[in-house]
């Protein structure tokens, strides 16, 4: 029978979140913290992510995403903390206990004192989505071929149509025209762009490639390998009009209709998931439903920016090594929720169990709006907001609060997350927070 | 000749449509801005755009066959696909340091095209 390791806390995945968790937890004070990787080299998807535009939070800088990765990727070569690369996590049992597998050690027993879950995201493919049409090679989810392109030295394509304006089809739009390729156009069900401002101008108006708003793919044609899109304009119920049909030649559909955070592992140990995250329910140590797991990063929900990916991560790894050195001092109140109040979507973390420490609320809105206050609400007073000149739907919001602030929470009950029409006046309320890229 | 030239500012959320009007090259107005820094990006992109270079360069013998690549800074937007293009004929041996210079002032802007990653050197390839 093979050993059971028993480390102070395992990590799983090895990317932002993973690498800026570990570093947290061996910072304050775990001697034995072990990362498990399925891939050969730590990252994660940074290293893919070649454009730069990383970090302006973090580091007050921006990056590449390589640069971003290599900055944690040598922090944690400083330091003794285990790292198991090429090893698949198979099974996670509710009492922490993980099965993974490797070919250099096989089956692995391992029972750590506290877990992270960050496994990230993976992308909805071409299933998720229900595009008729036969199904030939040549359809593409927009990560796997900025793989193929900037890890492999493959290119998937040279005429390509992009399906979805989320960050990575603009990006790739752009790394496939600077490869050679040629990109028809990129078309988006929504009326509005699904990535940053910035991505718009810079990958697309920059090359010139159109982005047709409101329009699908309705068709893909070719049974071998791709040969054309039929694409069409929806009408307000995002159903394709009859008549608008157009049909483009092609040999690669691209795909950027958006990321699932990663949760499979989650649910084996037991997690609870918030519908609306498709992520861990967390509180504000990030700590899950579950005893000593505690989740960071994509995993929770699909972060725009990786520096809030690195703040979470942060929390969580804190938060595990306390809970191992200290334990824990799980008030004996229920948990306070909060709830996405008017013009949001989701808000994390979920719940409130200790009132101790700085918490900062990420969200999303539902649809555009100027001219607002995202605030911390409780019963009928705001607690702790700022005023925005304008919310968008790709741009998460983070609104912070402190002990002082949170000290009132228990005895008022409802606590929201709302955004408000900013009717002016009332004192500064916070400065906007610098923009960083994706 | 007066002129008007389009821009979307990208420095917040609120994205405003920038409208510059020029007359031979001097800027007569910016409109559409809410802010002083649309007007300034405006000037900056109708006067002198620049952009970062992003790209890769062929690695013999490292653990990927690809190496990531940045520029010092950002070079004028025109010269980003001849720079790119420059780019693809480069091949490296590893290992390659973080930072390493793999070109330097790119196409006489000043700017130094740098690994953005370390990239080790493949066990079997033996050292050199
Ligand atoms: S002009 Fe000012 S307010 Fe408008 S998008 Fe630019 S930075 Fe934002």
């Amino acid at each position: 029978m093979h050993k059971v390791r028993k480390p102070d806390l395992a990590v799983i995945g090895a990317g932002p979140a993973g690498l800026g968790a570990a570093l947290a937890a061996y910072e304050a004070g775990l001697k034995d913290v072990m990362i498990i990787e399925r891939d050969v080299e730590l990252g994660g998807i940074l290293p893919q992510c070649i454009h730069d535009g990383f970090g302006s939070i973090v580091f007050k800088e921006t990056l590449t995403g390589p640069q971003y990765a290599q900055r944690f990727i040598d922090r944690v070569e400083k330091t003794d903390i285990e790292v198991k690369l090429n090893t698949m996590v198979l099974d996670l049992k509710p009492d922490r206990s993980i099965t993974a597998v490797n070919a250099r050690e096989g089956i692995l027993e391992i029972r750590p004192r506290s877990l992270v879950l960050a496994m990230g995201c993976r992308e909805r493919t071409r299933h998720q989505i229900l595009i008729p049409g036969y199904r030939p090679a040549g359809v593409i989810c927009a990560g796997a071929a900025q793989r193929d392109i900037n890890i492999e030295g493959l290119l998937p394509g040279r005429r390509v149509v992009i399906l979805g304006s989320g960050d990575i089809g603009l990006i790739m739009a752009r790394r496939f025209t600077l490869e050679g390729a040629e990109v028809e156009g990129v078309y988006e069900i929504m009326d509005h762009p699904g990535g940053l401002t910035r991505n718009v101008v810079q990958c697309l108006h920059d090359f010139d490639i159109p982005l047709h708003l409101s329009h699908t793919v309705t068709f893909i044609h070719g049974r071998k390998r791709v040969e054309a899109v039929t694409v069409s304009r929806v009408g307000e119920d995002l159903k394709p009009v009859r008549g608008t049909e157009r049909v483009v030649p092609c040999d690669t559909l691209v795909l950027s209709v958006g990321l699932i955070p990663e949760n499979e592992l989650s649910k084996k140990a037991g997690v609870a998931l918030d519908p609306a995250t498709a992520g861990p329910v967390v509180d504000e140590r990030m700590e899950t439903s579950v005893d000593g797991i505690f989740a960071c990063g994509n995993v929770m929900n699909v972060f725009d920016l990786v520096d809030y990916v690195t703040h979470t991560a942060e929390v969580a790894g804190r938060a595990a090594a306390e809970y191992v050195l200290v334990g824990r001092k799980r008030e004996r109140e229920a948990p306070l929720r909060v709830e996405p109040g008017r013009n949001v979507k989701f808000v994390v973390p979920q719940i409130l169990r200790g009132l101790d420490r700085e918490v900062s609320f990420y969200f999303r809105v539902r649809h555009p709006e100027r001219a607002v206050r995202p605030n911390l609400v409780v019963g009928e007073k705001a607690l702790a907001g700022r005023r925005a000149k304008m919310v968008r739907p790709p741009e998460m919001v983070r609104v912070k609060a402190g002990p002082e602030e949170l000290k009132s929470l228990r005895e008022r009950g409802e606590v929201r997350i709302e955004v408000m029409p900013d009717t002016g006046g009332g004192g500064e309320g916070g400065e906007e927070e610098g923009d960083g890229a994706k | 000749m007066r002129k008007t030239h389009s821009f979307t500012c990208i420095n917040c959320p609120l994205s405003c449509s920038l409208e510059l009007v020029e007359e031979d090259g001097e800027i007569l107005e910016v409109k559409g801005n809410d802010c002083e820094i649309g007007r300034r990006y405006a000037e900056e992109e109708f006067r002198d755009p620049r952009r970062m270079v992003t790209t890769t360069v062929k690695v013999r013998n490292g653990i990927l066959p690809l190496l990531p690549v940045v520029s010092t800074k950002p070079i004028p937007k025109p010269l980003v696909k001849e720079a790119v293009r420059s780019l693809a004929g480069v091949v490296l041996e590893a290992p390659v340091e973080d930072g390493q210079v793999i070109v330097a002032d790119i196409l006489n802007t000043g700017a130094d095209i740098v690994a953005s990653r370390r990239l080790d050197r493949l066990h079997s390839a033996g050292n050199d």
